[in-house]
């Protein structure tokens, strides 16, 4: 692994509400095209740390850089248009649109057009229409929901629903792609058939972050892997050298209190 | 789960909408057209007057132009409010400010009583009408912008209470400055818009004919813009707003900035409704903008359908309308009972009826509608 370039710094955040401590001086880096896991026990503060990344927190203390340049305090869709996309642990999808305009609101964050172009049906209208309808069907195909295209996303089976959030995250055109618990919920056919698919969007270019509680999962499919508890991070390293790492065991198996 | 049927795809065709959108379309256009040619036939003297027998649409007791005049002003208002109610999802309890400031700004500027003029001398002479409006427009944009820059960070019921406030404050400057707007004494010699027709005015005093015809084109090119907007990335960011803002947010949409565009383009329909309004009266003062007028517009939304231009339409149409033809119904059957003094009332219990059987109104948008639902059923699960 020579020459990695990283893609996202977390440098010492810290992150407090009122007088709890969220995240304590987190500091980890995410590479150009790998796959990070990002695992801890239920309230070890995972999904903070995906909000402050994303801007829906500001960090208190700390720096978040993206590609070298500050993120925290940027408004949310400027940092989507920077290249960050992510899902939601629990499904937020536009439940009254069809999947297909639930991935076009994702390709429209690069669409420039905006009031007097639609209203007046301008050339540009046409043309940004045109290439978000195509750019979402590609994605519909790619996440393997195509014969959904035109239901809507609230009548969706479940596994189809995380799928769809996957393709409106991809059709922001992210250069890293944050899952929240994308597993969640799934059977086993269905998450090796995920695994597949996270596997396919890391080869198309995209480097990703994943938040999972199925050990498995992560395991599987992750290059390197960042162990949070209680805020804190215990531990980073190989999914081997994290496996064998004996504050992680003990974070997720617990110990006995006189240790 | 759901109450719309899933089939290949598509759902099926419901409702006045869904039928229409099921024809062919050549077929859907013919019969808009066809529409169309009868709201301009309307107040023609054989459709309000056909000989042989008496066409129980018209209104007794008020001339049916200067009623169509008045509904069309108020379809043109529940059109622009629907943009920020329906479409934004943002509650407006004070448009009709938006109304009020588009016919002082085209009364000040074009009339030769303005004070603009006789007092301050900032104007030599009064504008030409066809200047006047588009600036008497820009301005309530601007107003539009000006209110939302601030207040479109609120959410839900703050957004409303400044929104109501802001109305208030229209019209208590309104009263106020007796020193420009006039107050109580108001603006007076407000001209109409240009054009003869063999040395005949075509807008003049008596006949409110031309007037309904030109607020109903303007309605026609407005609600093609509109519903460009609503088939465009814009209508998806709104809706998508409405859904989930900040997952909206979080995927790119610029809410602040699409929020801001429905108040401004609401704010310029509200405007240019003023403004016409304004050239046809020909005098105005404070009372006009009272704060019923607002409830009013809102309630013509809701009842019409929040979220769809053909319920918007409807609602403005039926608001203005029903009133002046119940009053000529009161006339005709004998009673001495001025209806117009009651349509609050009989409008406030419509609406509470309309809340509880059919929150989504007459003629609803069909995502609005499932939206309406679920929230409902949010409630019920909540108690």
């Amino acid at each position: 692994m020579s020459e990695r370039k990283p893609l996202l710094e977390v440098d010492n955040v810290t992150l407090r509400f009122g007088g709890v401590v969220a995240l304590d001086k987190v500091d980890f880096t995410l590479y150009e095209g790998e796959i990070l896991g990002l695992i801890g026990p239920n309230g070890a503060g995972k999904t903070t740390c995906f909000n402050a990344m994303t801007g829906v927190y500001m960090p208190t203390d700390g720096a978040i850089r993206f590609r070298g340049q500050q993120i925290s305090g940027k408004k949310r869709h400027k940092i989507t248009k920077m290249g960050i996309a992510r899902t939601f642990q629990n499904i937020r999808l536009f439940p009254e649109m069809t999947a297909l305009e639930n991935v076009q609101v994702g390709a429209d964050a690069h669409n420039r057009g905006s009031v007097p172009s639609a209203m007046l049906r301008l050339p540009r209208f046409w043309q940004e229409e045109r290439r978000g309808i195509k750019r979402a069907e590609e994605l519909l195909e790619f996440v393997g929901i195509k014969g959904r295209t035109h239901e809507l996303a609230r009548n969706l089976p479940y596994g189809d629903q995380r799928r769809l959030e996957i393709a409106r995250a991809l059709a922001t055109d992210p250069t890293l792609l944050c899952l929240d618990e994308p597993a969640a919920g799934f059977n086993p056919a269905e998450k090796v058939a995920l695994l597949e698919l996270i596997r396919k969007i890391r080869d198309s270019g995209v480097t990703v972050l994943l938040i999972e509680h199925d050990m498995r999962l992560v395991m599987g499919v992750t290059d390197r892997i960042v162990v949070l508890e209680f805020g804190k991070k215990i531990a980073e390293g190989t999914p081997a050298e994290v496996r064998d790492n004996p504050k992680v065991v003990a974070a997720y198996l617990g110990v006995p209190d006189a240790a | 789960m759901t109450d719309v049927q899933i089939k290949n795809g598509a759902p099926e065709p419901r409702g006045f909408t869904g039928k229409l959108n099921a024809m062919s379309k050549p077929g859907r256009w013919a019969a808009i057209t066809a529409l169309v040619a009868l709201f301009y036939l309307m107040p023609l003297g054989w459709f309000a007057d056909p000989p042989g027998f008496y066409n129980p649409l018209v209104t007794f007791s008020s001339d049916f132009g200067t009623v169509l005049f008045d509904a069309a002003i108020f379809v043109l208002l529940a059109i622009g409010l629907n943009v920020v109610v329906g479409f934004a999802g943002l509650l407006d309890l004070g448009y009709f400010g938006f109304f009020a400031v588009g016919a002082y700004a085209m009364a000040l500027l074009t009339s030769p009583a303005s004070k603009l003029i006789t007092d301050y001398h900032w104007l030599d002479s009064p504008w030409p009408w066809l200047a006047a409006l588009p600036v008497a427009i820009v301005i309530t944009a601007l107003t539009g912008v000006l209110l939302g820059w601030p207040t479109l960070r609120l959410r839900g019921d703050y957004l409303a209470i400044v929104t109501l406030g802001f109305a208030e404050m229209i019209r208590v400057i309104a009263v106020q400055s007796e020193w420009v707007l006039g107050g109580d004494r108001g603006i007076s010699a407000i001209p109409h818009p240009p054009g003869e027709i063999g040395g005949e005015p075509i807008f003049g005093f008596v006949d409110p004919k031309p007037y309904y015809w030109l607020v109903l084109t303007v309605i026609i090119v407005v609600v093609f813009g509109v519903r460009n907007l609503a088939r465009s990335r814009v209508g998806r960011a709104w809706v998508s707003i409405r859904e989930d803002e900040d997952a909206a947010e979080l995927m790119g949409v610029p809410t602040f900035k699409f929020k801001l565009w429905a108040f401004a383009i609401g704010a310029t329909i509200g405007g240019l409704s003023g403004a016409l309004w304004a050239s046809k009266v020909n005098f105005m003062n404070s009372t006009t903008f009272s704060l019923e007028n607002s409830i009013l517009v809102l309630a013509a939304v809701i009842l019409g359908g929040a979220g769809s231009i053909p319920g918007a339409i409807l609602g403005g149409f039926l608001v203005a309308y029903v009133p002046e033809w119940l009053r000529g119904l009161g006339g005709f059957l004998g009673l001495d009972i001025n209806t117009t003094e009651y349509r609050y009332l009989i409008f406030g219990l419509v609406l509470i009826v309309m809340m509880i059987f059919r929150p989504q109104g007459i003629w609803p948008n069909r995502r609005r509608e499932a939206e309406i639902k679920d929230r409902q059923k949010e409630v019920a699960v909540g108690e």
